[in-house]
């Protein structure tokens, strides 16, 4: 029994962490605007810029 | 690659509106010391959208930041330098083919977002306390059968109080301070029980713990207020996002107004930075901007929006007009009479204001019910206590009885039995386009019993359309085109409309306020008012005319009337077969809305009424008892709107009527008037069921408590069980919307309509 000690300890920090890091998303403005994450996944960032896509629209065919 | 991410078209390049200078939205960010400015930008819908807006703001090196919010539709941009270069990101984004259109972000948002924030904070903390206790709780009750030690349990109980005490003063704060605004002004709400419950059942825990007593009900607390905010978060976000749509909707009609400089320059500028005296253009098709007097110009205005009369009024220098009426001939210079206080907006806003007072205060079920409910529990919780001690246990015993009571009376399910029906609702009716904004307007829209229409732009569409042709066949139709196509008045435009695609003459000339004139191989074709392009005598018929004459020929009248809405004669005798009263109360002349009503089959209706007189209409109405629903679109109507037990208003009602409205519906039908009156009724039923079987549950739970046999581990599967029975309820809403995907009731009605006819 003497492990609840130390255990229930271990496990309210772990919960707590993921609290604080919860707060840290909250407070940083990620939840506000969930449609966009959700597309923003889609898009590539190493796609080469500048010369070869002036336009900034050729490649996005499709659009 | 990007290619296949998704089927959005290219959006189309827009009208070209005079657009408001973004340079006065501009703030500096105190902290960075950039510019920032908000847009919001139509035509956004996917991540190509995002990346290509982004991308081309990148481009110009000064932009430090340029970010695309998808849900809310907005764009916010820092820079650095001159506020001027706000107008260069505008046309930026506006050559990409979207609309951007400047707003300030403090008067969109309110305190409604950072509300929303605050409940989403107390959610979190209230489900990690919630998780962990149980965690603990649950060994605790293992405990009891498998013979857990004292010093364990206790150890157990104080870990628990450890989290649930903070956390229920943090996450509680929503409620304790609704509870104590009630109780300050006399009165009881759900959260007065809540409160009592969510702080008693951790302190009376505590003394227990502190006994190294059996019993500690800290799970119960937090779990309670976990479900609790769930409902609250959701029911504040629904509202939040159906808010937010609407003032998008109203942030892109935004206009500007040309305003003349000293110099003879135009500048296009927010209507709100006029001064009296100064002048302003307003171009063919355009919204006037202010009330003012006309300078220069002769022709017609629309004022439908602003007075609901169909037929144009004509203009001349000295006339006084109104913000909101359209310029249908040419352009006009006005001087600006009144800003402010001085306006005919201002007066129909006191109007407003006026009959908001004198409407009855609407209070929702929930408290009807709390007030109920509230005195019962507490009244019998201290009967237990007395019961308890004059059966001669002790104190301790009759006190924990009497908490139990608190504790298992507490309105968990009670609370989650509104907001779980009405966010599914407002959901279902937000996919069809319509925007409930107000948090009560469901349970207002189910006790409707009375319908009041507006008739310009409600029932009808707000637009004219050729009606009839007088002395002339499909030949002269085509022929009057060829000169139509090549105007802008929205007569021409009717007219080109009906005799559809074809050519258009060359050199056609328009007269000012007049029409069109044209010289052709045979002589002069005329298309316009009559005595420009006939000498014929005015018969006194009432509507909008055009006139069209060749040499040689008889000329052609072409009758225009504002069309009804598709289905308006369908909602109509819906509404009717389902025993709702209807009328028709119109600021319109007597002969057209009595024409209207008579094709609509409305037996009531009230014509030529000002907007007080529609006011005292709507609180006869209510005086002999009638709940009404009042659906207008015009500013004449915005007080009438104020004066209803609810209101409804189209997407494109001027906006200060769409404001006031409880509810906005998009699109060209009138059939979301059916729809939010049946989504209403069922919720509203639902709504009922919910709080029968919430209260049915805690009868049954009570005499457990009165006598002493509730235990944690009872309370809380009570209480989980009963908010999963309500919240499960709720979701049958959706199973419906499913199962009946046309709208039947419409659909059946019109069929019997069309076998009376």
């Amino acid at each position: 029994m003497s492990g609840l000690l130390y255990l229930i300890p271990i496990a309210l920090f772990l919960g707590l962490l993921g609290l604080a890091a919860f707060v840290w998303a909250l407070r940083s403005g990620q939840f506000e605007d969930l449609d966009g994450a959700a597309q923003r996944i889609l898009l590539d960032d190493d796609e080469p810029q500048g010369p070869r896509n002036p336009e900034g629209r050729a490649s996005d065919g499709g659009c | 690659m990007s290619t296949a991410l998704s089927a959005c078209p290219l959006p189309s390049a827009v009208a070209s509106e005079p657009r408001v200078e973004p340079a006065p939205f501009v703030r500096v960010d105190p902290s960075s010391g950039l510019q920032r400015l908000d847009l919001v930008v139509e035509g956004v819908h996917c991540a190509a959208c995002i990346r290509r807006i982004e991308r081309a703001l990148g481009k110009l090196d000064w932009v430090r930041e340029a970010r695309v919010n998808l849900t809310t539709r907005r764009l916010a941009v820092a820079f650095e330098g001159d506020p001027a270069r706000a107008g260069e990101i505008v046309a930026t984004v506006d050559a990409l083919g979207y609309r951007a259109v400047p707003f300030d972000p403090s008067r969109l948002e309110g305190a409604d977002a950072a509300a929303e924030k605050e409940l989403l904070l107390c959610l979190a903390v209230a489900g990690f306390a919630a998780g962990n206790i149980m965690l603990l709780a649950v060994s605790v009750w293992s405990g009891h059968v498998t013979g857990m030690g004292e010093a364990t349990r206790t150890f157990l109980h104080w870990f628990q109080a450890l989290i649930a005490l903070p956390t229920v003063a943090f996450a509680g704060r929503p409620f304790f301070r609704s509870a104590l605004a009630a109780l300050r002004a006399g009165r009881t709400n759900m959260d007065v029980p809540i409160s009592l419950a969510v702080v008693l059942a951790p302190l009376v825990s505590l003394v227990e713990t502190i006994r190294g007593g059996e019993h500690a009900y800290f799970d119960s607390a937090v779990t309670l207020l976990f479900f609790l905010l769930i409902g609250r978060y959701l029911d504040r976000r629904a509202r939040g996002a159906a808010r937010a749509a609407a003032a998008r909707l109203l942030a892109l009609r935004a206009q500007a107004v040309s305003r003349i400089e000293a110099d003879g320059t135009i500048r296009a500028v927010r209507p709100e930075s006029l001064e009296v005296g100064q002048e302003i253009l307003v171009a063919t098709g355009e919204r006037v901007g202010v009330d003012g007097t006309v300078l220069d110009g002769r022709g017609e205005l629309d004022t439908s929006l602003v007075t609901g009369e169909t037929v144009p009024q004509p203009v001349e220098p000295g006339a006084r007009v109104f913000a909101g009426t359209l310029n249908l001939g040419p352009p006009l210079r006005v001087r600006v009479a009144a800003v402010g206080e001085g306006t005919l907006l201002a007066e129909i806003v006191r109007l407003m204001e006026a009959a908001e007072q004198r409407r009855s205060r609407f209070v929702a079920l929930a408290d009807r019910v709390a007030r109920l409910y509230a005195p019962f529990v507490h009244t019998l919780a201290a009967l237990t206590l007395l019961g308890w001690l004059l059966a001669g246990a002790g104190w301790h015993a009759a006190i924990m009885s009497a908490i139990a009571v608190l504790i298992i009376t507490c309105p968990c399910a009670l609370g989650l039995a509104v907001p779980a029906v009405q966010v599914i609702a407002a959901g279902r009716l937000m996919k069809g386009g319509t925007l409930v904004k107000s948090a009560t307007a469901l349970e207002r829209f189910a006790r409707v019993d009375t319908v009041v229409f507006d008739k310009t732009g409600t029932l009808t569409t707000g637009q004219m359309a050729l009606q009839a042709i007088e002395g002339g066949g499909a030949e002269d139709l085509a022929a009057a085109a060829t000169l139509a196509r090549t105007s802008r008045h929205p007569l021409a435009r009717a007219l080109a409309a009906a005799a559809g695609p074809g050519p258009s003459a060359a050199g056609v000339e328009e007269v000012a306020g007049c029409g069109l004139r044209w010289q052709g191989p045979e002589g002069v074709w005329r298309l316009g008012r009559r005595g420009f392009a006939a000498e014929v005598e005015d018969d006194g018929a009432p509507g909008a005319e055009l006139w069209f004459s060749r040499p040689g020929r008889p000329p052609v009248r072409y009758r225009f009337a504002d069309p009804l809405r598709a289905d308006a004669a369908e909602v109509v005798a819906a509404l009717q077969a389902r025993g709702l009263a209807v009328e028709l109360l119109s600021g319109d002349r007597s002969a057209t809305v009595a024409e209207v009503a008579g094709r609509l089959g409305i037996e009531d209706w009230r014509a030529h009424l000002s907007p007080a007189e529609k006011v005292a209409r709507l609180e006869a109405l209510a005086s002999e008892g009638r709940k009404v629903l009042m659906v207008g679109d015009g500013l004449n109507d915005a007080p009438a709107l104020a004066a209803a037990s609810v209101s409804l208003s189209p997407a494109s009602a001027v906006d200060v009527s769409q404001t006031t409205a409880d509810a906005v519906f998009q699109g060209q039908k009138l059939a979301p008037v059916l729809e939010v009156l049946e989504v209403a009724r069922r919720a509203e039923r639902l709504v009922r069921q919910n709080i029968a079987m919430s209260i049915a549950y805690n009868l049954c739970a009570v005499p457990l408590a009165v006598l002493g046999y509730v235990t944690p581990l009872v309370a809380a599967i009570a209480m989980s069980s009963s908010s999963l029975l309500v919240v499960g309820n709720a979701l049958r809403l959706q199973l419906g919307a499913r199962r009946a995907e046309q709208p039947l009731p419409v659909a059946r009605t019109a069929r019997a309509v069309g076998a009376n006819a």
